[in-house]
């Protein structure tokens, strides 16, 4: 049971990933995008990560594609005015993605004999385990990202200005 | 019951590489800097998924917390680039990278 879902989440995901880079309208592209994040949040579900599932959808279809979607419509961009690249660069691109797929696919070779996992812990995804080791072992890169948030907000703003003058 | 111990972990790394790859693709395949934008997203999800794989696979809480500091710099870095993204805009009138040449040799 768990598998066929593993392959019908997997199966979305990449599908949906697929569509994002060749549809026309962007606004397609940011829809399958959130329907991608959907199926990774299912994904989490089905690795006992449920806060981690949640905060991703809130934090990635919530706010990121909304404000993707925002740009988008800001800049009026659901025109089919894009200018493509040439045809050859655009099969380059196909050849370099898939060179470097069986790159690193060859390169992790062998992960095939690590052995199932045997007796998880079913409990470290919920809130309060995280919790625990988010503010015993990593209290300090938190309080970092914080600042991290102030200066990405002040950047943005400042870059968002009309003019300086 | 979890996943982990039904699925084995290397299909999870297939599956990431195949996101990460296509993310790549995107990025080496489109003109717009919102799609190229997006695909950087999906790279970073795909890094996300490992991790969460490989915490789930050893029962560590530190990996799932390194998830939540992936979030947090995306989204920060979102905001900031479509910040530029609409600078760029006001400027060219367009969104297309290929007019940002001038620190091009």
């Amino acid at each position: 049971m768990t598998i066929y879902l593993f392959y019908f989440l997997s199966f979305v995901a990449v599908l949906c990933a697929l569509l994002v880079v060749f549809s026309k309208s962007p606004v397609n592209s940011v829809l399958f995008l959130i329907v991608t994040f959907f199926a990774i949040a299912g994904h989490y579900v089905l690795l006992n990560a449920q806060f981690l599932a949640a905060v991703h959808v809130i934090v990635y279809a919530g706010a990121i594609m909304v404000l993707f979607l925002y740009v988008i419509m800001m800049l009026n961009l659901n025109r089919d005015v894009e200018p493509h690249k040439p045809v050859a660069l655009r099969f380059a691109a196909v050849v370099a993605g898939g060179l470097l797929a069986i790159t690193l696919i060859g390169a992790l070779h062998g992960a095939e004999t690590l052995p199932k996992a045997g007796n998880v812990q079913a409990d470290i995804g919920l809130i309060e385990n995280l919790g625990k080791t988010l503010f015993n072992d990593f209290l300090l890169p938190f309080e970092i990202s914080s600042i991290l948030f102030l200066s990405a907000m002040v950047g943005a703003v400042m870059l968002g200005k009309k003019e300086l003058k | 019951m979890s996943a982990i111990q039904v699925i084995p972990v290397h299909y999870y790394i297939l599956l990431s590489v195949v996101l990460f790859s296509i993310g790549v693709l995107g990025v080496l395949f489109r003109r717009n800097a919102i799609i190229i934008f997006m695909c950087i997203e999906l790279m970073l999800n795909a890094a996300n998924l490992l991790l969460v794989a490989f915490s789930s696979y050893f029962s560590d809480a530190g990996g799932q917390v390194f998830v939540f500091f992936i979030m947090a710099v995306a989204a920060a870095e979102v905001a900031v680039g479509l910040a530029i993204l609409t600078m760029i805009f006001r400027n060219t009138r367009s969104t297309d990278i290929d007019f940002l040449n001038k620190l091009k040799w």
